[in-house]
């Protein structure tokens, strides 16, 4: 058995580590919060521009247009954009993200290369061979909406270039506190929405090709700032959880090492008694 | 024929206005547009500058940051960048942001990164000017 001194330090060691996961579990429900206020908000708005876009969709400029126009490479060039987070202790949150993406990488072979958010993917992908064209880091620290921009500009550039043929979404979706779901989507060339049964037929103002030249970059900024608050509020989800239950395991932790403890206690107490009771005997005799 | 219409503003960030109004005036790509009750089905570009609404015969100012606008069976959609009500803009602020840009846009070649950033911190605390001088 374990000196009582020994079990002691761990119980302190112990005690402080359930200090820190409850402060981060608290710390995560807090960001949980205004992420998921944020995500439902972005719901609503994504809703309603794809309405738009699917009430032009009969239209035949917005069919043939660039960046919805699907390219018939014999095999094209895929370019997969995985949200990862910048850091850990969130349980399998960037696991189960780079897992997806590496059984996707897996599938297309060379054709594959990466733009990857968050460092935890980025140190991932770093030292493998699967191209990098670009990387965000420190997603949490810089306004979200520069980010957004930065990244919809270069995948357009690198569709509009002809870098790449097709570009996936991967990131976290977020159901709930308890629940993240690892989700792919394309986000160019455009999926058109299904046509309308019947579409309106709007009156535009500058012109039709106006708008729908200038709609569609939207959208596609639209989806990746989905994806990435979806993220977010996933990764705040799968820390609070981990955390929780990192905070509930160190309370198992410290009951079993106190018994522990107090047994040895005993055990002590015990032997000092009886080396007593021996001594006094030996007096006697 | 109707004497009110639904106006609902939305933004990535909130939902911010789903009321029944008179009259709404806002800054679309081509210049300014009224829209009234039984309005055409419309759909437009809009640029960043104030929104005007009328609803129980009150005026109300907002500051919008550019987005589209979708006018169908009674309804005005507006899908905002972002928009701020006029209550909300300290007017003082936004002109000293707005000269704080300029300042450092002119010393800057056109290149350079931060400028696009830079004409968007122009554009939005213009359109706040514009709503904040139309207070009522």
């Amino acid at each position: 058995m374990a000196s009582l001194k020994a079990i002691r330090k761990r119980i302190t060691s112990v005690r402080s580590t359930q200090q820190i996961t409850k402060a981060m579990k608290m710390v995560a429900a807090a960001k949980l919060r205004r992420a998921q206020d944020a995500v439902v908000q972005g719901r609503a708005f994504g809703e309603k521009l794809r309405e738009v876009v699917s009430n032009l969709a009969a239209e035949p400029s917005l069919r043939e247009h660039r960046l919805v126009k699907p390219r018939t490479a014999e095999s094209p060039r895929v370019l997969l954009v995985v949200l990862t987070a910048d850091r850990g202790l969130c349980g399998a949150f960037n696991a189960s993200i780079i897992r997806q993406s590496e059984v996707f990488v897996a599938r297309q072979r060379e054709n594959a290369s990466l733009v990857v958010v968050g460092r935890k993917g980025f140190d991932y992908y770093k030292k493998r061979a699967t191209p990098i064209r670009s990387h965000y880091v420190n997603v949490g620290v810089l306004p979200l909406s520069e980010i957004v921009r930065a990244m919809t500009t270069r995948a357009l550039t690198l569709f509009g270039d002809e870098e790449v043929d097709e570009i996936y979404l991967l990131y976290s979706q977020f159901r709930s506190a308890l629940s993240q779901v690892a989700t792919i989507e394309r986000l160019l060339p455009i999926e058109a929405p299904a046509e309308v049964e019947n579409p309106r037929e709007y009156l535009f103002e500058p012109d039709r090709d106006a708008v729908i030249e200038n709609l569609l970059p939207r959208y596609v900024e639209v989806k990746i700032l989905q994806a990435l608050l979806e993220s977010i509020a996933s990764e705040h989800g799968a820390r609070m959880t981990a955390m929780d239950s990192a905070t509930k395991n160190a309370s198992d932790m410290i009951e079993r090492l106190t018994l522990e403890m107090n047994r040895a206690r005993q055990a002590t107490i015990t032997k000092e008694l009886m080396e007593i009771v021996g001594g006094a005997e030996a007096l006697r005799g | 024929m109707a004497t009110s219409f639904r106006l609902r503003i939305v933004t990535p960030a909130r939902q911010l206005l789903d009321e029944d109004v008179e009259e709404v005036t806002a800054p679309g790509a081509a210049g300014e547009f009224g829209v009234l009750p039984d309005h055409i089905a419309f759909l437009t570009v809009l640029a960043p500058g104030r929104l005007i609404y009328k609803s129980g015969g009150k005026r109300h100012v907002l500051a919008i940051f550019g987005g589209y606008a979708e006018v169908a069976d009674n309804v005005m959609t507006v899908l905002a960048d972002g928009a701020e009500p006029v209550e909300e803009i300290d007017a003082q602020r936004a002109e000293r942001e707005l000269r704080d840009a300029e300042a450092k846009l002119a010393g800057l070649d056109a290149a350079a990164p931060d400028v696009a950033l830079l004409r968007r911190v122009v554009e939005q605390s213009t359109a706040r000017l514009a709503a904040t001088s139309e207070r009522v």
